[in-house]
């Protein structure tokens, strides 16, 4: 075990824990964080998506100990301080972009980071953009409407 | 235990509602021949649905589970309209043993149709109940009075009343007798309309939502070291080894092949998982399939059979004469939830607290009594939305090795995750299905015989009353006795054609296939439809008829007529392209749906984009219009993935399908864009929809490949052949 200062939605968090822990399993059980989820633990699904500097990442298989210097976001750390939604959580509210909601996290953490570095995409690029994240409720089409929508509302 | 809540079922006796209409008039506002809800026949005091909370607020009770189909906002929606109500002024309890009605599954489609019609009854009875308790009060007739937002106030103004006061910490205990007076249809204000979900919100804050979010203080994790296949017994483990590896483990729990690790730390628990899958031993397993034997089709027709008739009208001898024939064929198929099942057990003080994402709450706390020796009344199940489950997939199991292990380790809530190797390998999936169909055609282009023959292993083998169905009950040192049974009927569930056809014969024959299977989405329905819609569609270019035409001539019902004829309108073909189309209504007996796809085939790779899918939906009654489009839009999705790219593989020795690399599924760029029409009835019933289109969307596709590239796939996953 060793300690680790880890930076998350803005705050530093001193956690005692094996320096190969997933950051997924620090984030959710250390810090009692819902938005990245277990999907697979194998990177394949993007349920466990972080911004890491900025870039949707997969937590699931990431040793905490790699992004001790990284400034992490997760789904919690989006809307500012006075609990305003982000433009794309906003907009994944307004299309209705769910069912059971589970792969949420890692679609409104890829939107995020896509349109951070394209802030007009087209279709093409949206579904590059969100391509390592699986839905199996069929949702989405109505993804991809939230993040137009979220383009839109970031000009 | 929750006993407040228990003498809904217990309390004997009752006031009897009596005619006190407020604005409505009993005549428009009765059906003629009412029939109550089976669930409300079950159980049928108000307060059993619905309680009024301290602040006026209604608290509704259903026995269903969340599971990403909006229910609980239809729910609320239903009791809102009855008691004029805003949505915020109603919360949803969803099921939990002892709490809320037993509502028996989350399945089949059947939520609006049997808990919200429940719900409507209930919170209509409540309204005219809470009207005569207001007018007794203020003194003035009900039909002076109105109801609006919790509050009772007189038509000519003056001194009120809200539902809290009227109670005054009582609650409605009579009888839901009918006939209730529902409001009118033409007054919905919120019933028929797109509300907008508003657990959405909290998802996208990353509040607790699922099973996987509970935290309990002091709550311990858990993994299971599955067998590496079916039949593996466990012959030993060196358990010292791993406890000089693992030191902080709190338990190792052994009984038989059942073996589980449990530790304060989750990611130590998944190491010790790791640790012990390479060091236990377990016995030689009997083959799945030789590899070198015959293709899953010819082994399923070698299998032992019991056949059953499932229809027959008219006469046909044999196929002779038979126009055109041709075998279908659909793989097995996995619910593939994108979270992998998960329970939290905790057993404290003689009583055994489980929170599952089953879709079975009320059956499944019977089963684990059994499992672990309890009466059922010291097992206390509480449902907990989990991630998509689209049937019975591991929800039940996850939750019974959960129990296992909190009777071997009390006094901790331990939460019990499955990894996606478990769900892959373990979930009871979708069977493999073959489907035989023939037809004769006279004259005229009209279909005069139809004979369909069916392969299938069972399509339910949910836990209720069978604890051999859950599947650690397999790998106990004692065993429970029995085999898995199921419910067949789900085999030739839409078998039978909804077509006007004189002559009809249509078989079932079940086997026992190799793999584990249950409920996935639409049953038999699925491979059903896309083979009789399919033969429709080889029908249609037989007769010389085209594919909307060739149908509506042989639909009597018009409703199924309107789907096909509104679909032709939305319908855009592109050069290089090909459309199809097919319908079907779901169960013969709930919603109509037809789908159009088009496609883009490439020869060179052998590849099919699905690039555009059409619906028109007919549910009835509609009550959330964009839930009925956000299930019909997702039906189509996941339907064209499992058609285009999905196939349980397994070798001589277990599921080689273990991630979501070895069984695909469809990402974004594959994800063709969808669009939905909805004919809403408001006078009819509402029927279940969440299934409609997994058939037709199937069947729509492969038509859409043949008017693409000539060729006709009848095996799925659809591959274009080798040409």
């Amino acid at each position: 075990m060793v300690l680790i200062d880890l930076h998350v939605n803005g705050r530093v968090f001193h956690i005692d824990t094996d320096p190969a822990t997933p950051l997924l399993y620090v984030l959710r059980n250390q810090l009692a964080l819902n938005g990245p989820r277990y999907g697979c633990g194998l990177q394949q699904c993007g349920a466990c998506m972080v911004l890491i500097d900025g870039r949707a990442e997969p937590g699931c298989m990431l040793p905490v100990q790699a992004v001790k210097n990284k400034k992490i976001v997760t789904l919690e750390g989006l809307a500012n301080s006075n609990n305003h939604l982000h433009p794309v959580q906003e907009a994944f509210v307004q299309e209705q972009a769910a069912q059971c909601g589970y792969c949420l996290n890692g679609m409104v953490i890829s939107a995020v980071s896509l349109l951070d570095q394209h802030p007009n995409p087209d279709d093409a690029t949206i579904r590059a953009g969100l391509q390592r994240c699986l839905c199996r409720c069929g949702t989405q089409s109505r993804i991809m409407k939230a993040v137009k929508l979220a383009a839109a509302k970031m000009k | 235990m929750h006993t407040s809540r228990r003498d809904f079922i217990r309390s004997t006796g009752c006031l009897t509602i009596g005619f006190c209409l407020g604005k409505w008039s009993l005549a428009e506002s009765v059906p003629f021949a009412q029939e109550l809800p089976s669930g409300l026949r079950m159980n049928d005091r108000i307060n059993a649905w619905l309680e009024v909370l301290a602040d006026g607020r209604v608290r509704v009770f259903t026995g269903k589970l969340e599971l990403g189909q909006g229910i609980r906002t239809a729910i609320a929606q239903v009791a809102a309209e009855e008691l004029d109500l805003e949505m915020q002024q109603v919360e949803v309890k969803l099921v939990e043993t002892g709490i809320t009605p037993n509502e028996g599954y989350t399945a089949g489609s059947a939520s609006i149709e049997n808990s919200a019609m429940s719900v409507r009854y209930a919170a209509a009875a409540a309204r005219q109940k809470l009207m005569e308790m207001a007018s007794q009060k203020l003194g003035i007739p009900p039909a002076q009075l109105q109801m609006m937002h919790g509050v009772i106030s007189p038509l000519a103004g003056g001194r009120s009343v809200n539902f809290a006061e009227l109670l005054n910490g009582q609650q409605l205990t009579d009888e839901v007798r009918q006939p209730v007076p529902l409001k009118p249809k033409d007054q919905y204000r919120l019933v028929g309309k797109a509300i907008p979900r508003d657990d959405i919100g909290r998802m996208v804050l990353g509040e607790p939502v699922y099973v996987q979010d509970l935290r309990f203080p002091g709550m311990v994790h858990a993994r299971i070291v599955h067998p590496p296949n079916y039949q593996a017994k466990l012959l030993q483990f060196d358990e010292a080894s791993i406890r000089k590896r693992f030191p902080g483990l709190l338990k190792i729990v052994v009984n038989g092949s059942f073996l589980g690790v449990i530790a304060a730390d989750e990611y130590k628990t998944m190491q010790a998982q790791q640790a012990l899958q390479q060091n236990a031993r377990w016995s030689a397993p009997d083959k799945l399939l030789s590899l070198n034997g015959p293709s899953l089709i010819d082994h399923i027709i070698s299998l032992p059979t019991k056949t059953e008739q499932v229809h027959k009208k008219g006469t046909i001898d044999g196929n002779a004469g038979m126009t055109l024939q041709a075998r279908y064929f659909k793989p097995y198929i996995m619910h593939g939830s994108i979270g992998p099942s998960c329970a939290v057990a905790l057993y404290d003080k003689d009583t055994l607290h489980v929170w599952s994402h089953s879709q079975g709450v009320y059956p499944l706390r019977d089963v684990l009594a059994t499992l672990v020796g309890l009466p059922a009344d010291n097992v206390h199940v509480t449902g907990v939305p989990g991630s998509g489950c689209y049937g019975h997939n591991g929800a039940d199991d996850v939750a019974a090795e959960a129990a296992l292990l909190a009777r071997a380790y009390p006094g901790k809530h331990i939460r019990l995750q499955w990894s996606r190797e478990d769900e892959h390998c373990w979930e009871p999936y979708g069977s493999a299905m073959i489907m035989d169909t023939s037809a004769r055609l006279d004259s005229n282009g009209k279909i005069t015989d139809w004979k369909y023959e069916l392969w299938s292993d069972t399509h339910g083998t949910r836990p209720g009353g069978n604890v051999a169905n859950l599947l650690p009950a397999h790998f106990l040192e004692k065993p429970f006795p029995g085999k898995v049974s199921g419910f067949s009927g789900g085999a030739y569930r839409n078998a039978q054609p909804y077509y006007k056809i004189p002559n009809q014969d249509v078989q079932v024959h079940f086997f026992n296939g190799p793999l584990r299977v249950s409920s996935l989405r639409g049953l038999g329905a699925y491979a059903n439809i896309f083979a009789i819609e399919s033969f429709m569609d080889e029908l249609a270019e037989k007769a010389g008829k085209d594919p909307y035409q060739f149908r509506i001539e042989h639909l009597e019902d018009e409703r199924a007529r309107e789907v096909i004829s509104r679909l032709r309108g939305m319908v855009q073909e592109l050069p290089g392209t090909g459309a199809g189309i097919a319908f079907s209504r779901y169960k013969n007996a709930a919603s109509y749906c037809a789908v159009a796809a088009r496609v883009r085939v490439d020869m060179k790779k052998r590849s099919v984009q699905v690039e555009k899918m059409w619906a028109v939906i007919d549910a009835g009654e509609t009550i959330n219009t964009d839930g009925l489009k956000n299930q019909t839009e997702g039906g189509m999705v996941q339907s064209a993935s499992w058609t285009i790219l999905e196939e349980v593989k397994f070798d001589q020795l277990h599921i080689t399908s273990r991630n979501w690399d070895s069984y695909p599924i469809f990402r974004f760029q594959q994800v063709p864009e969808v669009e939905v029409t909805i004919i809403d009835r408001p006078k009819e019933e509402a029927l279940g929809a969440g299934e409609a289109a997994q058939g037709p969307a199937a069947a729509a596709i492969a038509n859409a490949v043949y008017r693409a590239c000539g060729k006709r796939i009848r095996h799925l996953p659809l591959v274009i052949p080798i040409t």
